[in-house]
């Protein structure tokens, strides 16, 4: 049994614009699978749907069309099953702000018939940071600790699949780590883990993702798997004058694209073996400290290769 | 030739109460530079950028920016610079052009030069056929890109962008920084910080906040080499691990 099943959802809103109402699909026509266990990235800009899925996922959103489950379980007609069994932080910080740090994890724990005692053994590595401030209201708590907190009462009832939508958002690179670095702790868990995500370079995390752009995905696999199948040539390329250089590479013919990337452009052209020549035109335009070098793509180039094909 | 500096601060400080969240920071920023300001959440960037946009009385300390006193000059500093923060700052009930004829506007550019301003700027982001749009129909790639033109479109010496890309597409956010490559080479100073480690090997130069100090400022590969790290995201982790102070 799959941890979660997706099968040709789609979700559509009504938009309203100077007067007239729009339709905005958020979702179209979404399949994929979510084994056991696994850690499951949903990667995509903001927009591409992914709040949308997580909560037609766990059962406060309809779909227009299409099914889900959750351990088997049907979204619409077993929801109050899932909910028992579910997980959730939503994007959008959405704990009790009046409430204490303790108050806010009794409450939780409460609601769904169970004690922070029971159930302690599976948040302690989290709880004991925020343990120093579990007096404090949790309006009062700084952006990292919230998500510490909001990680905990989304745990608090022993869930066997949780959703994370985009836990990292504006939170520095440190805490970044930090967080991950929770996360494969619950993962040993046994527990499925969705997250969601804008941050590309956090693919890598994941055993699996998809890879999600204005309500379609455009890929699911492992990131080793996206990124080794990027079929065309890449360059890193760099030179002492990086404006004039970008003007330059797109001004030659066997350059397909060329965009900003670290320290380098990226620049994928028409043909692997004239790597010498383009190095050579570069320099005759008067390029110094020349650098050009094969590269393999990263998932960040995949990403935008795929959104070039979807378009 | 000295390079005109648009920026000069030298012990810059400010406490609020008995905690010192910027902590005596030194440095210059060039015309035309791209620097990159770093830092965990907490570690004084924020309080550090409202000093030098002039929002912020400093506790001690000197600052100049656009050539005008942070202490005596505030007003001036204002109309000298161009600010875009990580929300999204238009106002999304008003069209594309409209946008651009408010902010100019509030910076007080004459109907003219207003008018001819938005038909070359629509035409640079290729907005013409949604300059009648709503703001908030445009995808938001595009927002933000109409977001930067709007920070610049009075032309100041320096603008200041706060996490301008948190959350935009791969492409969107590749042609954003091309679009900061052209400003700056067109003579206008950024001041950017992000939480993209890639968007810091951008930048001309980098600095590092830890605890309310700058712990480190070079160029990318300086910073680098002196680190002995293979990216920035390392960098930043070794001297961002050693905070002591915590966001709360």
């Amino acid at each position: 049994m799959n941890a979660v099943s997706v099968e040709h959802i789609t979700k559509t809103y009504l938009q309203k614009e100077q007067k007239k109402e729009k339709k905005v699909t958020a979702l179209d026509d979404v399949s994929f699978t979510v084994d056991k266990g696994e850690l499951f990235g949903i990667i995509g800009p903001d927009g591409a749907g992914k709040t949308s899925l997580f909560r037609i996922l766990t059962t406060v959103l309809l779909a227009d069309s299409g099914k889900a489950s959750v351990e088997g379980l049907d979204v619409v007609k077993d929801y109050r099953k899932i909910r028992d069994r579910v997980g959730y932080m939503p994007g959008k910080f959405s704990l009790y702000q009046d409430l204490t740090v303790e108050e806010n994890l009794n409450f939780f724990a409460t609601i769904f018939n169970t004690t922070v005692k029971k159930n302690y053994e599976l948040i302690k590595d989290i709880y004991v940071q925020l343990e120093p401030f579990k007096k404090r209201r949790a309006g009062a708590l700084s952006g990292g600790m919230k998500q510490k907190l909001a990680l905990c009462c989304a745990l608090i009832h022993k869930p066997s699949i949780l959703f994370l939508d985009e836990p990292t958002t504006g939170v520095d690179p440190v805490s970044r780590r930090d967080f991950w670095d929770m996360i494969k702790k619950l993962k040993e868990q046994d527990i499925a883990i969705l997250v969601s995500t804008a941050y590309m370079d956090e693919a890598n995390m994941c055993e699996k993702i998809a890879l999600i752009q204005k309500g379609n995905i455009l890929t699911v696999s492992s990131p080793e798997k996206i990124t080794s199948e990027f079929d065309q040539p890449l360059l890193a390329v760099r030179s002492d004058d990086m404006y004039q250089l970008l003007y330059d590479l797109r001004a030659n013919k066997a350059v397909k694209e060329a965009y900003p990337f670290g320290a380098y452009y990226h620049v994928i052209p028409e043909d692997a073996n004239k790597t010498k020549e383009l190095e050579a035109y570069l320099q005759q335009k008067g390029q110094k400290d020349l650098e050009v070098k094969p590269i393999k793509a990263n998932i960040e180039d995949s990403f935008i290769a795929l959104m070039k094909k979807n378009d | 030739m000295e390079k005109e500096k648009v920026i000069t601060t030298k012990q810059l400080t400010k406490q609020f109460g008995d905690f010192t969240a910027v902590n005596g920071i030194s440095f210059e920023v060039h015309k035309g530079e791209i620097f990159g300001f770093l830092g965990a959440n907490g570690a004084g960037k924020t309080t550090a950028i409202k000093m030098l946009c002039g929002l912020l009385a400093p506790t001690s300390g000197e600052a100049a920016v656009a050539g005008f006193d942070v202490y005596k000059q505030a007003e001036k500093i204002k109309k000298n610079i161009g600010y875009m923060s990580q929300k999204f700052s238009l106002y999304d009930d008003l069209t594309v052009r409209e946008n651009m004829r408010l902010f100019a506007g509030i910076y007080g550019m004459d109907r003219k030069t207003i008018k001819q301003r938005t038909e070359e700027k629509l035409k640079q982001l290729e907005l013409e056929p949604q300059a009648d749009d709503l703001v908030n129909s445009l995808p938001l790639g595009w927002k933000q890109k109409l977001a930067f033109s709007i920070a610049i479109f009075h032309d100041p010496k320096i603008v200041f962008l706060d996490e301008p890309t948190g959350g935009v597409d791969p492409l969107a956010r590749k042609q954003f920084w091309e679009m900061i490559y052209t400003a700056a080479h067109n003579g206008i100073t950024i001041f950017v910080t992000t939480h993209y480690m890639d968007e810091a090997e951008y930048c001309d130069r980098v600095t590092i906040m830890v605890d309310g100090e700058i712990k480190a400022l070079d160029t990318p590969g300086n910073l680098k080499e002196t680190y002995e790290a293979e990216s920035i995201d390392e960098v930043f982790y070794k001297l961002a691990r050693t905070a002591t102070r915590k966001a709360d």
